[in-house]
């Protein structure tokens, strides 16, 4: 019972919604700490992602772990360092510490899966990044932007 | 002195608490008894010293930014967080590393009031460098790196130039991911690393051919040790009586030593102690009390803790 409860707190939390907006208001030039692309905020339209779904948590209890596995919806996204950082933050806000937390694209679903990987669930790389003033403004933008 | 007793067990002796945020890293002071720093994700730096009436520590001061002491020199150079720092054996040379996948050698000029010189930029690494050592007793510098490698490093010519004279990757029975941390044995003819890959490795060399200066001799792998941490590894060390520490993402501290049995493949290491939730949280940073007697382990958690723990027979 714990278990599903935990989750639905984890998948709930994580409705992140990435908001796309115009390239001339968002462009920045970034010197990423995780990534080596500078990614740039490219899009057509505003629209919500809603990148995690229910299924794609797994929460073992008994040794305080859980899985979040996502996918970008391009085998080549520039944002699923991005989007991972997200996730990172977003838990670090919801969840009660002792967690341990492992992100992972769903296996197949990114070109640089072992990489993305490897750099999502180094927690001191992801401290870097989130000390980084550029990446930090953006992953709040995408985390705080549904907050009214 | 051999550590073959099987009712030793890793008791708690005291928990530190202050710090508000993870604490990465401890280290006792070599000169003095008793004597903890440990440094934080809240900023500061925290001293702790032991009572020589009670034994027991208190903080007695917390070093933060630029309030409460002056510094005497800062060293400039590094591009970005620098992670791992190191004097050598006589205190001549530091050596720096960081998230900009470079080391960096700084020699102390006393005569010009105690000035830091750069004498090596050290690129060879492909990412972060996460800790640099220097051998115990000769200047031969060490890192290792998110890049799953450990490169060692020394000065071969009269222009004391360093150069990259081995690199311990997965080809020669090296670690499959970051490598987090290295310790030397006392002696200084072994190593133990640890990595995100699960495992604890022994490394050894022919120190006295190393020593007699025939010029450099290479490290090879003695043995792995895997299947008993589950997460993360993130520090080792090896203490003056042979034991060896570690401290992992799945809360727990562990203790291996020479398993002294005459095996045909050489030199072989067994747990001897598994403490399980040491702390509530990943543990960062283990390191044994710098004197052969007392014993002592200290470890650095997320969980904001310092611990001190004492290796004794449980009654």
């Amino acid at each position: 019972m714990l278990e599903l409860r935990t989750r639905d707190l984890v998948s709930r939390a994580l409705l992140i919604k990435i908001q796309r907006t115009k390239t001339e208001e968002r462009e920045k030039k970034m010197t990423l700490g995780l990534i080596n692309a500078n990614p740039v905020v490219q899009a057509k339209k505003e629209g919500l992602l809603r990148v995690v779904s229910e299924e794609s948590v797994t929460v073992d209890d008994k040794l305080d772990r859980i899985l979040i596995t996502f996918t970008p919806t391009i085998q080549h996204c520039s944002m699923a360092n991005i989007i991972g950082l997200c996730l990172r933050a977003k838990l670090k806000e919801c969840l009660q510490l002792h967690y341990k937390v492992d992100i992972r694209v769903s296996p197949g679903s990114h070109a640089d899966e072992v990489s993305v990987n490897k750099q999502l669930n180094d927690k001191e790389r992801v401290v870097a990044a989130l000390e980084n003033p550029n990446l930090r403004q953006l992953v709040d933008e995408c985390i705080y932007s549904d907050e009214i | 002195m051999k550590v073959m007793d099987k009712n030793l067990g890793l008791e708690e002796v005291q928990k530190l608490e202050g710090h508000t945020d993870r604490v990465w890293n401890v280290a006792w002071n070599p000169a003095a008894d008793g004597v903890i720093a440990s440094c934080s994700a809240d900023k500061t730096v925290r001293i702790w010293e032991q009572s020589s009436l009670t034994r027991s520590w208190t903080c007695k001061a917390v070093l933060e930014g630029a309030h409460t002491r002056s510094s005497v020199s800062v060293l400039r150079g590094h591009e970005s967080e620098v992670k791992s720092v190191s004097w050598n054996a006589s205190g001549s040379l530091l050596a720096t590393c960081g998230r900009d996948k470079s080391v960096w050698i700084w020699e102390i000029q006393p005569e010009e009031d105690d000035e830091f010189d750069t004498i090596a930029v050290l690129t060879g690494h492909s990412e972060d460098v996460k800790m640099v050592l220097w051998h115990p007793t000769m200047d031969v510098l060490f890192s290792c790196s998110y890049d799953n490698t450990i490169k060692i490093w020394c000065s071969e010519d009269e222009d004391g130039d360093y150069n990259c004279v081995q690199t311990l990757s997965e080809l020669n029975n090296g670690h499959s991911s970051t490598v987090w941390s290295i310790s030397f044995n006392a002696a200084g003819d072994k190593m133990v690393t640890c990595s995100d890959d699960l495992a604890v490795k022994i490394w050894k060399t022919d120190i006295s051919r190393m020593q007699s200066g025939e010029g450099y001799v290479p490290w090879t792998h003695v043995c792995t040790l895997s299947g008993f941490h589950d997460r993360t590894i993130y520090s080792v060390h090896w203490s003056r009586d042979g034991v060896i520490a570690s401290g992992a993402g799945d809360d727990t501290i562990q203790l291996f030593v020479d398993s002294d049995s005459d095996s045909v493949d050489g030199p072989s290491y067994k747990l001897l102690v598994k403490k399980e939730k040491a702390h509530e949280m990943d543990v960062n940073s283990v390191q044994w009390a710098p004197d052969k007697e007392s014993r002592l382990l200290a470890s650095a958690s997320d969980d904001k803790m310092v611990k001190i723990w004492k290796l004794a027979s449980e009654p």
